[in-house]
């Protein structure tokens, strides 16, 4: 609770939308929208005050370049050099000069404020169409100081949305499995950090193998799978205060857990006599449902959005494949055909897509197909790469790579990767070690 | 006459990059490759173990495969014997797969192969209270290889003491 931002839309003018600058983001985006981020201004008593408890010289720039990073790593935006800039921040806040913006060729403008009020971070902001010399969208928050970078993120999240039309996705975290050692002995941890990898944390030591978390919806849950006293089981992980449980009493090994849509059950595979099944149990009543029977591999089962159907992948039909049923296991229908294996599939939040591992040829693909397998389309190859996770709004996927080693066996890592849908804006996301199953939290501030 | 000449070209070049490509790399193919697989399964000594003498600890599959080849039977039968003269024993079949397949499905993968491993000893007598089966999927590699043959060795069940 204690995470929550007090949201105050205290000056919210709403727009009549009269060809206002929009940002397309259906399509690869070659020419991201020029915009200024001017820094938010702040008095210098306020500054004072911050650099006291955060040790940080200037809130009000470090805020500011949060927001400027994400909107440039989203590569539909092209924030413009600060040192063109012709207004100072305090008075562009109040009411910029839109010549002097137009002039360093920006579209959009972002402003702001930082005050010091009762202990408390106070931000307002606002966005400008420079072309229409018009405010766009204006609002204020106000929270704990340690929240500062995600008032950064939400911010970006607004304007984006703003912009695009759609719901932004970078007041998120990612929870993943951290990497180190030889690749015979990989050490592994579970870690979490802010989607732009500030802030990371180890959420376990790294004495067990760790694999596959996942969040829950409201993203205080992880489902991942342990080796704890090697015995591979999925548990179940409270964030917050680190209490950890196994999920079920199954006599054998349990893995590729994830969450339903309404986090009330976990869906996962049971191994046993060389036969995997996909179960489910209920996390309130216990109740375990056995949803697949069938003498092969059916694992990594994830469910669509609405909860009513369920993509799997199994190799009934001799190899790898994409299935799709009901959430009951009924009507199971295999939508993969292409050449190659798939694995992997995972619903988008919009409904509408399943993205895929593809591995044809000796090499694996990240790609993306309509729910009835029609559509295929593969957005990035690899010596290897899997487990794509989506950002929230269902526009970008994280994966992750591992590299080819040389003759002796040396050179291996292991990185997370983001592309988005269009199959444009290929990025590495930094992480303190190697890193490994990345998965996207739903937005914070909902 | 062209064409003739055109060929004769093509095949020069076509000498000339395989010597150069032979140079560069016969060496390490001659002595990983030769004599250590058949088809894609490995049949080479320089990973296993034993866990009494004549009796090796670990089996080697194909890839995607559960299948147990000839030698793999013939392992697993001198497992066999030697835990009917060692009643006491008790033994963990940890399974694996090669690092060219998704995670969870190699998870899956591994335990089908251990049970295989399992079901064979069961059927040369030894009881399944003394046999526990334990997947590592591809986590575990014993080459960290990124070819053929070090994937071989990979895509293997190990036959463990658990006491």
């Amino acid at each position: 609770m204690t995470k929550k931002i007090l949201i105050l839309l205290f000056i919210l003018i709403p727009i009549k939308a009269n060809a206002l600058i929009e940002v397309d983001i259906t399509r690869g985006n070659l020419n991201p929208l020029p915009l200024a981020v001017s820094p938010l201004s702040i008095d210098e008593e306020s500054r004072k005050g911050f650099e006291k408890i955060l040790k940080k010289e200037n809130i009000g720039s470090e805020i500011s370049n949060i927001v400027e990073n994400n909107l440039r790593t989203s590569g539909l935006f092209n924030p413009l050099d600060k040192k063109a800039f012709l207004q100072d921040p305090d008075i562009a806040n109040l009411k910029p000069r839109f010549e002097d913006w137009n002039l360093i060729k920006a579209q959009a403008l972002i402003t702001g404020k930082v005050n010091y009020v009762d202990d408390k971070l106070r931000v307002e902001f606002r966005l400008w169409d420079v072309l229409a010399a018009k405010e766009m969208m204006a609002l204020a928050f106000t929270t704990v100081p340690n929240n500062w970078r995600r008032v950064g993120h939400i911010i970006s999240d607004k304007v984006y949305e703003r912009l695009t039309g759609e719901k932004g996705y970078f007041d998120t975290r990612i929870i993943y499995v951290s990497e180190e050692g030889p690749k015979t002995q990989r050490i592994k941890k579970l870690a979490i950090m802010d989607q732009d990898g500030a802030n990371n944390k180890f959420l376990t030591l790294g004495n067990e193998l760790v694999l596959t978390p996942r969040f829950n919806p409201a993203s205080q849950m992880v489902t991942y799978l342990s080796y704890f006293k090697n015995m591979p089981r999925v548990y179940l992980l409270d964030i917050e205060t680190g209490t950890q449980e196994v999920v079920g009493d199954f006599p054998g090994m349990t893995f590729a857990p994830r969450f339903s849509p309404d986090g009330k059950k976990i869906i996962m595979s049971f191994a046993k006599d060389g036969k995997s099944d996909i179960y489910t149990m209920d996390l309130e009543n216990r109740i375990v449902e056995k949803i697949t029977n069938h003498p092969s591999i059916d694992t990594s089962p994830s469910y669509s959005p609405d909860g009513k159907y369920i993509t799997f992948n199994s190799d009934r039909s001799g190899y790898q494949q994409i299935y799709v049923m009901k959430n009951d296991g009924s009507d199971v229908k295999r939508i993969s055909f292409g050449n190659g294996l798939y694995g992997t599939p995972v619903w988008s939040p919009r409904g509408d897509l399943i993205a895929f591992t593809k591995l044809h040829k000796g090499k694996f693909y990240i790609g993306v197909m309509r729910t009835d397998g029609s559509g295929e389309r593969l957005l990035t190859e690899n010596y290897y790469q899997e487990a794509p996770s989506w950002s929230p709004n269902g526009r970008v996927l994280i994966f992750y790579r591992e590299t080819k080693t040389n003759s002796k066996g040396e050179g291996f890592s292991a990185k997370l990767w983001s592309i988005d849908l269009t199959g444009y804006n290929e990025r590495q996301i930094k992480t303190p070690t190697d890193a490994s199953d990345p998965s996207w939290s739903s937005l914070l501030s909902n | 006459m062209r064409l003739n000449k055109i060929l004769k070209n093509t095949l020069l070049v076509l000498t000339a990059c395989l010597v150069l490509s032979a140079c560069a790399t016969k060496k390490e193919v001659a002595t990983d490759i030769k004599g250590q697989m058949q088809g894609d399964v490995y049949t080479g000594t320089d990973t296993v173990e034993y866990l009494a003498d004549g009796v090796p600890d670990r089996v080697f599959f194909a890839t995607n495969e559960s299948i147990l080849t000839t030698a793999s039977r013939e392992t697993l039968r001198a497992q066999a014997a030697w835990l009917r003269k060692n009643p006491n024993i008790n033994v963990v079949l940890e399974g694996h797969a090669d690092e060219r397949g998704t995670r969870e499905y190699n998870l899956a993968l591994g335990e089908r192969r251990a049970n295989a491993a399992k079901d064979y000893l069961m059927t040369y007598g030894i009881s399944s209270d003394r046999i526990t089966v334990l997947s590592y999927g591809k986590e575990r590699p014993v080459d960290s290889g990124s070819n053929p043959l070090a994937w071989s060795k990979n895509r293997r069940s190990v036959t463990v003491k658990a006491n």
